[in-house]
C-alpha cells in the first residue's frame, strides 16, 4: 500500500502535466490554422440502468478492498463505494445484484494491445500494425489502422473483462507512429469506439526490431548505435520544429505543416505521451538520459522484461513498466526475463503494469497478475491482492493519461465495472457481467448480452461461448 | 497460428512466438555450429538411474492423473517406479518418509504438444532446431537427434512441474515434418524418454501451401508418399529414392513404411471441421494408420465423428479465435465438448509459445475447469482437467504404461506442489524424474536472487552469485 502512494505521489506531476484539462481526443501543440482534432470520438456510452451490487467483495483499483460492500452507480458514473447498505438506502428502481462469494473491480485496462491493427484472422490484407517502410513513421497513427469488426474485442470483453484499451503501432520502427485508445465497446466506425478525451500516445520502440528490419535492408539502423543516433537527430529536429511551431502559433511567423513532426513536438509539449517498447535495463538507462537530453518524458517502457535491474532508476524517474508475467526468452533481449519481475518493480515503489500485447493474453490479464503476485510472495514480496490490481486498472491508467475518467472505483468516474463469478485472481474465476460506462455490455447468463462482430455473423461458431 | 507474410514485422511476438520466429527467418540458418550431439538416437525407453532408496509422501492430496478424483493419501516410489499411491497406501518399513500435509502430491506434467528441448532463444537462429525447411529431407528428421537437454526452457519446465514432454519438429520443407521423441525434463544428459514416437504431418492450411497450394495437393502428396513406402516395403532395394519418379528420398520412404503399416503413430497437425472430416475419410482408406489429431480448433463441430472413428486428439486449450480461416469456431469449450461427446482428448500447445512454455499447461487445464462454471460453456471436470495434462497425452504417445500417472509401476515422476496444481498461485516445491529427486535451479531464479536489492553492492552485480 505504502509503494502504491509513492507511485501515485511520483507519478501525480506527470498525470497533471499530461492528462490536465479534457481536451477532445488528440491534445495537440495549438494552431490557429489546424484542426487538432481531426478524427474526434464519437464514442456515446450506451444506456444503463442504476445498478446496485451488494455483498460482494470490492477491490477499489487504487489499492482498497471492502468485504461484503456494495457498489452503485448511475447515469455513466460510479455513484458510491462503501460497506453494506441499508435497504432503505436502495435508491427506488435500482437494480439490485447480489453479489455473494463474487468480486468487483474497475474494468481491466491493456495499455499495451494491436487488436484492430493486427486483428484476427491473422491475414496479410488485414495486417496493418507496422508501417515499416522507415525507421521514423511518427506521422502514422494507429487509429486509421483499427478495424473495428476484430472478433478479438469480444474476447477481450467476455474473458478479460477489458473495458479500455491502448492500440499501439508495432515495433519495427524507432518511431511507430501514434497510438490510440479505445473503450472497449464495438461500433461502426473507430471513432465510435475512440476513448472521450484520452491523449494519444507516441510509440517507440529499441533494441533488435528496428536494428534487425533496417539492418537486414542495408539502411541506417543496423545497430543499436544507429537506433540512438537516429533517435537523436530525429528529436534534435523535432526541438527546432517545436520552436517555429510556438512562433507560427503566436502569429509571429509562419509554418510549413510536418505530421510527423506536429505527433514529436506534441510529445515535447507534453501532450502525448511516449509508450517505449524497450527490453534491456541498460537501453532503458539509454533513453531515460536522450529523454532528458531533448526535454521529453516517458510515460511507460513496454515489455521491460528487465525493469528489476534497474527498479530504482525507474523509480528515480517516475516511469512506469508494462510487463509480463513470464514470458521469455522468445528473442536474445528477453533472455534475462525473470517471474518476479512484476512485483520487484513494485517493490522497489516503481510503476508496475500488466499488459498483453496478445490477443490470447489480454484475456488472461488478471491471471498473469495473479501469477506474478504468487512470484512474489515465494521471495517474501507481500503485496495485497486489492493492491496487485493496480497492475490492471489504476497504474495503465496513470500511464495513459485516463486516471481521471476511469481505472478505479471513485465516485463521479466512469462506470467501468467487472463482476467477477469468484476470486479474480483464481483460474476458476470469469467475468459474469461487464459494464462501460454504466452499460452492461457483457453478461454471461444472457447470450444477447455477447457481441458478435460482423466477420463472425453468418460463420460457424457465431455467437457461441468464446 | 499461422505464419505472418514475410513482408510483415510483427509487433512483439503477437499471437505466439512460434509466429515471431517464423517470420524472424529462423530457417536461414548462417551457421552449423549448433549442437548436435546424437542422443539416443536408437534408445528407446531406457532405463533411467534408478535409486535403490524407497520414499513415502504422505498426508497430502494425492492425484493420480489417471482421470480418479484426488484424494488424501501416500504415495510410494522405489526404484525409480511407483509402487503405489492413494488413500489407504501402507508407509513400507524403512522407507524415508516425507510430510506431504497441507501440500499436493500428483504425477508430473506431460505436455502434450510442443518444441521443448529444440530452443535456446527461438530468435536466435543459430540455437533453434525446430526447423529443417531447407533440408532435402523430411519424414525421416528425427528430432531426437536435436534435443538439447541443457537448454533453459528445460530446467523452466522442470521447475514449474513439468517432467516430461511430446516433442514435434516444425519442419518446413514438406508436409512431412519429421519423428517426434517423448523426453524427460531432468537435469541430466540424457533427455530421450523414447525416440521416433511418432511421425508429424502437416495437413490444413500449412500442409496445402506446402504440397504445392492446395489441400487436394496435400491428399495426392500424402498418399502417393504411402504408396512409395508400401513400394518401398515391398522391395527396398528396387525403390529408387533419388531418380525423379520418386518424390520421396530413401531415407524418408523408409521412415514413412513403420507408419503406413500402423507400427508408428502418425500425428496429423489439423484445425477446420471440414479438414478433420478429411482425415477421417483418411482413416477409412488407410485403416493400418494409427491416426492422432493435433490442434482440432473446430473439433466439436464434427466431435461425434472423430469419436466413431476412435481418432484421439491433442488440441489446443483456450484457442478461442477465428486466427486463420481453418479456426472461425474456435472455442475454450472445445476439449469440453470432445470429451463429452466420447473423443480421447490430451492438452498440447501447437505453435503456442511450445518451445518454451510447457509451463502454462496447468494454467490451461485449470481454464478448462473455469468453463464449468461459464453458462453455455462446456469444461471438464478438475480430475478430467488434471489427467489431460498428465495420462492423456502419455496415453496418446503409446507410453501410458510407462508415465503420465502414479498408477504403480509407472516411472516415479512426481511433484509436490503448495497448493491444487491448477491454480495460479500455487509453486512446485518437489519434483522427482524416474525417482532422482531434481534441482530446481533455474537461470531465472538465479537473476532474481542477484536483483533481489537494486543497485550495486560493495562490488558490481557481476561479484554476486
Amino acid at each position: 500500500m505504502r509503494a502504491v502512494l509513492i507511485v501515485g505521489l511520483l507519478l501525480a506531476g506527470c498525470a497533471t502535466k499530461t492528462a490536465a484539462p479534457p481536451k477532445s481526443a488528440s491534445a495537440k501543440p495549438a494552431s490557429p490554422k489546424w484542426n487538432a482534432d481531426p478524427f474526434p470520438s464519437t464514442y456515446k456510452a450506451y444506456p444503463g440502468v442504476p445498478t446496485l451490487i451488494r455483498n460482494v467483495t470490492i477491490y477499489d483499483g487504487e489499492g482498497g478492498r471492502i468485504e461484503n460492500g456494495t457498489v452503485l452507480f448511475a447515469d455513466g458514473k460510479i455513484k458510491s463505494v462503501g460497506g453494506a447498505m441499508a435497504d432503505s438506502d436502495v435508491p427506488a428502481g435500482a437494480s439490485v445484484i447480489d453479489g455473494t462469494g463474487k468480486w468487483v473491480t474497475p474494468g481491466i485496462i491493456d495499455i499495451h494491445s494491436h487488436l484492430g491493427d493486427y486483428p484476427s484472422p491473422q491475414v496479410q490484407a488485414n495486417s496493418d500494425g507496422n508501417e515499416a517502410t522507415g525507421p521514423v513513421r511518427a506521422e502514422v497513427w494507429a487509429e486509421h489502422s483499427v478495424w473495428p469488426q476484430d472478433p478479438g474485442f469480444s474476447r477481450a470483453l467476455a474473458n478479460g473483462g477489458v473495458t479500455s484499451l491502448q492500440i499501439l503501432p508495432g515495433s519495427a520502427n524507432l518511431f511507430g507512429g501514434r497510438s490510440v485508445v479505445l473503450k472497449n465497446v464495438y461500433a461502426r466506425t473507430m471513432q465510435g469506439m475512440k476513448f472521450p478525451g484520452a491523449p494519444y500516445g507516441l510509440k517507440m520502440a529499441c533494441g533488435e526490431n528496428p536494428k534487425r528490419v533496417y539492418g537486414s535492408r542495408g539502411q541506417m539502423p543496423s545497430t543499436r548505435m544507429g537506433n540512438i543516433a537516429v533517435d537523436r537527430q530525429t528529436w534534435a529536429k523535432a526541438v527546432e520544429y517545436k520552436k517555429k511551431l510556438d512562433k507560427a502559433s503566436s502569429g509571429a511567423s509562419d509554418i510549413t505543416r510536418d505530421i510527423a513532426m506536429d505527433t514529436l513536438a506534441g510529445v515535447i509539449a507534453g501532450d502525448i505521451l511516449v509508450q517505449n517498447h524497450c527490453y534491456r535495463a541498460d537501453e532503458m538507462a539509454i533513453v531515460i538520459d536522450m529523454a532528458k537530453e531533448f526535454g521529453y518524458k516517458v510515460s511507460t517502457f513496454h515489455h521491460a522484461v528487465e525493469s528489476y535491474k534497474i527498479a530504482d532508476l525507474l523509480k528515480a524517474n517516475g516511469i512506469c513498466s508494462a510487463m509480463w508475467s513470464d514470458w521469455w526468452g522468445f528473442k536474445m533481449e528477453s533472455y534475462d526475463a525473470i517471474n518476479e519481475n512484476i512485483p520487484l518493480v513494485h517493490n522497489a515503489g516503481a510503476c508496475a503494469i500488466v499488459h498483453s500485447d496478445d490477443a490470447n493474453g489480454i484475456q488472461r490479464l488478471n491471471q498473469e497478475a495473479a501469477k506474478a503476485l504468487a512470484d512474489g510472495r515465494r521471495i517474501g514480496i507481500k503485496i495485497a491482492d486489492e493492491v496487485a490490481w493496480t497492475w490492471l486498472s489504476y497504474n495503465p491508467a496513470k500511464a495513459m493519461g485516463i486516471a481521471d475518467k476511469t481505472g478505479s472505483l471513485k465516485p463521479g468516474k466512469m462506470a467501468d465495472v467487472v463482476l467477477w463469478n469468484g476470486n479474480p485472481f483464481s483460474v476458476y474465476t470469469r467475468p459474469e457481467r461487464v459494464w462501460i460506462d454504466g452499460a452492461m455490455m457483457y453478461d454471461a447468463n444472457d447470450p444477447k448480452r455477447r457481441p458478435v462482430s460482423d466477420f463472425e455473423l453468418g460463420q460457424t461458431g457465431e455467437g457461441d461461448v468464446k | 497460428m499461422r505464419a505472418l507474410p514475410t513482408s510483415t514485422v510483427h509487433p512483439e511476438p503477437v499471437g505466439g512466438l512460434s509466429l515471431f520466429a517464423r517470420w524472424s527467418g529462423t530457417k536461414d540458418r548462417t551457421s552449423t555450429s549448433s549442437a548436435r550431439t546424437v542422443l539416443g538416437l536408437a534408445f528407446a525407453l531406457i532405463a533411467a538411474p534408478a535409486t535403490a532408496q524407497t520414499i513415502a509422501i504422505t498426508g497430502g492430496m494425492v492425484a493420480i492423473g489417471d482421470g480418479s478424483a484426488p484424494a488424501q493419501g501416500t504415495v510410494v516410489i522405489r526404484d525409480g517406479r511407483v509402487t503405489a499411491a492413494g488413500p489407504s497406501v501402507a508407509v513400507p518399513t524403512g522407507a524415508t518418509v516425507i510430510d506431504a500435509t497441507g501440500k499436493w502430491v500428483t504425477t508430473g506434467i506431460v505436455a502434450g504438444f510442443s518444441r521443448l528441448g529444440l530452443v535456446g532463444v527461438d530468435a536466435v537462429d543459430e540455437t533453434n532446431d525446430t526447423g529443417g525447411a531447407k533440408s532435402v529431407f523430411s519424414a525421416s528428421i528425427d528430432v531426437a537427434t536435436a534435443i538439447n537437454p541443457r537448454v533453459p526452457a528445460i530446467a523452466v519446465s522442470r521447475a514449474a512441474g513439468v517432467t516430461r514432454a511430446l516433442v514435434a519438429p516444425d519442419g518446413g520443407g514438406t508436409m512431412f515434418v519429421g519423428e517426434g521423441a517423448v523426453i524427460d525434463t531432468g537435469n541430466d544428459a540424457d533427455a530421450i524418454t523414447k525416440a521416433r514416437a511418432f511421425q508429424f504431418v502437416e495437413f490444413g492450411e500449412t500442409g496445402a501451401g506446402r504440397a504445392g497450394g492446395s489441400r487436394a495437393a496435400s491428399q495426392a502428396f500424402f498418399r502417393n508418399a504411402l504408396d512409395e513406402a508400401r513400394d518401398y516395403a515391398r522391395n527396398p532395394g528396387g525403390y529408387d529414392g533419388r531418380s525423379k519418379d520418386s518424390i520421396l528420398m530413401r531415407r524418408d520412404v523408409a521412415a514413412l513404411v513403420p507408419v503406413m503399416q500402423g507400427k508408428l503413430p502418425i500425428f496429423i497437425h489439423v484445425e477446420s471441421g471440414a479438414d478433420i472430416m478429411q482425415m477421417l475419410a483418411l482413416k477409412r482408406d488407410y485403416p493400418a494408420l494409427k491416426l492422432v489429431l493435433v490442434g482440432v480448433a473446430e473439433g466439436w463441430t464434427v466431435a461425434g465423428q472423430i469419436a466413431a472413428a476412435g481418432v484421439p486428439v491433442i488440441a489446443s486449450a483456450l484457442n478461442d479465435l477465428p486466427a486463420s480461416f481453418e479456426q472461425l469456431a474456435a472455442t475454450q469449450s472445445n476439449i469440453g465438448r470432445m470429451k463429452a461427446a466420447g473423443v480421447q482428448v490430451a492438452i498440447g500447445m501447437i505453435d503456442d509459445d511450445d518451445a518454451r512454455q510447457a509451463q502454462h499447461s496447468t494454467q490451461y487445464a485449470g481454464n478448462l475447469v473455469a468453463l464449468t462454471r461459464v453458462p453455455g460453456a462446456t469444461g471438464l471436470s478438475w480430475a478430467d482437467a488434471f489427467a489431460a495434462i498428465t495420462s492423456k497425452p502419455a496415453e496418446i504417445a503409446g507410453l501410458g504404461d510407462e508415465i503420465g500417472s502414479l498408477r504403480p509401476g509407472r516411472r516415479a515422476d512426481v511433484v509436490i506442489w503448495s497448493g491444487d496444481p491448477l491454480e495460479l498461485a500455487t509453486g512446485v516445491e518437489k519434483v522427482w524424474i524416474d525417482g532422482v529427486a531434481q534441482d530446481l535451479t533455474t537461470r531465472q531464479t538465479r537473476l532474481r536472487d542477484r536483483y533481489l536489492k537494486a543497485g550495486e553492492g560493495a562490488l558490481p552485480k557481476a561479484y554476486e552469485r
